[in-house]
């Protein structure tokens, strides 16, 4: 099982850890074997350990430690936000992110739609259980 | 006491720094025109004889005197401050109940009274909850918000709820043995159109948010999974 992601300058990756949690960086430079230097649109740029960061499948093509300015050109140009938000991954954050955000009358109409849609399921269930048995 | 200004005069000797006035002594027997108040009366200062005291009443020696040293309780002159009310409450909003008889009832938030509690109604129609009083502490504001501008409370205070007081019936011996009173105490007529009166316009706001009804009447409670300090209210 050969690796399929490497750190590479350009490599966007995920903040696992600490005060920049979840957001999605872009590798920009290697600084030794333990850390990188990393920036995205709306941070300093600073180095992380390679500890705190997974890497995504996305890769944008810019220069070592490219300017501000070019880093965001090139995100967009690579259109780094789709792609992601349109990813399994991306989508199971968005996710989880709105369902810790529900407010608890949120929660009781999320359980009224589920039951709603087990009673439907289960109606068509015992339609096909009649068909078949008959 | 001669008259007193109408407002008190500043101090007309400014300070350079604490402690050190800008004028001399003459140059403020100047400013302060003692000279002109010495000039109307003859080159003497006005001196007023002390006005006769009112006769204080002569005082009894105590009729007791304690064998040890009383200490006298020191003085506390400490009034409580007005409850705060958390920010997330404002009327209307849905508060869930935490202790008590209607615990776990999702209930709206009408008004905080004086004595700090929280004025709240089911509504009565809706989740069996009355008019009552609640204490903050054992309350979880949902951000839920209910449209509460029909409804008039002014005319409840903490006084509307106070206890009854009754009257002592004299104890005769025959009726320990008879059942005392009625069990329960009849809730008065005019508490009930209270109630109908501010649930009234309260149901009509609530029937225009769908499924608010069922999530006012369904209570609150914990399940599998759900962490408190990780949900959102």
């Amino acid at each position: 099982m050969p690796f399929k992601r490497y750190v590479e300058i350009g490599r966007v990756a995920l903040v696992n850890y600490g005060k920049d949690y979840g957001k999605l960086v872009v590798i920009v430079d290697v600084i030794d074997q333990n850390r990188a230097l990393v920036d995205a649109p709306d941070m300093v740029r600073g180095q992380m350990n390679f500890k705190r960061l997974t890497l995504t499948d996305i890769t944008i093509d810019i220069p070592r430690v490219p300017k501000k300015k070019t880093l965001i050109e090139a995100m967009e140009k690579a259109d780094v936000k789709t792609k992601w938000e349109n990813s399994s991954w991306g989508r199971k954050l968005i996710v989880q992110k709105r369902r810790a955000s529900l407010n608890d009358f949120d929660r009781f109409k999320l359980m009224l739609a589920k039951i709603k849609r087990a009673g439907v399921v289960r109606q068509e269930l015992a339609k096909l259980k009649k068909e078949n048995s008959s | 006491m001669a008259a007193k200004r109408k407002t008190p005069v500043k101090s007309r000797n400014p300070d350079l720094i604490r402690g050190v006035g800008k004028y001399s002594r003459s140059k403020m027997y100047h400013k302060r025109g003692l000279w002109a108040i010495k000039a109307k009366h003859g080159g003497v200062f006005p001196r007023h004889d002390p006005q006769p005291k009112a006769p204080t009443a002569a005082e009894k020696p105590p009729k007791f005197y304690p064998a040890d040293d009383v200490k006298k309780p020191l003085l506390n002159k400490r009034k409580p401050k007005p409850t705060k009310l958390r920010t997330s409450i404002t009327p209307g909003t849905v508060l869930i109940l935490l202790a008590g008889r209607f615990m776990g009832k999702r209930v709206v938030f009408l008004k905080q009274l004086f004595s700090g509690l929280l004025l709240v109604t089911g509504p009565f129609k809706i989740n069996g909850v009355p008019l009552r009083r609640v204490n903050q502490s054992y309350v979880i504001a949902t951000s839920t918000k209910v449209d509460i501008s029909g409804v008039n409370v002014d005319k409840f205070d903490d006084k509307y709820f106070a206890k009854e007081v009754e009257k002592k019936k004299k104890k005769g011996k025959g009726e320990f043995f008879e059942a005392e009173k009625e069990d329960k105490k009849k809730l008065p007529e005019d508490k009930k159109e209270d109630q109908k009166a501010v649930d009234a316009s309260l149901i009509k706001s609530i029937e225009g948010v769908p499924d608010l009804k069922a999530y006012l009447a369904a209570r609150f409670s914990l399940k599998s999974g759900m962490k408190p300090h990780e949900l959102a209210f």
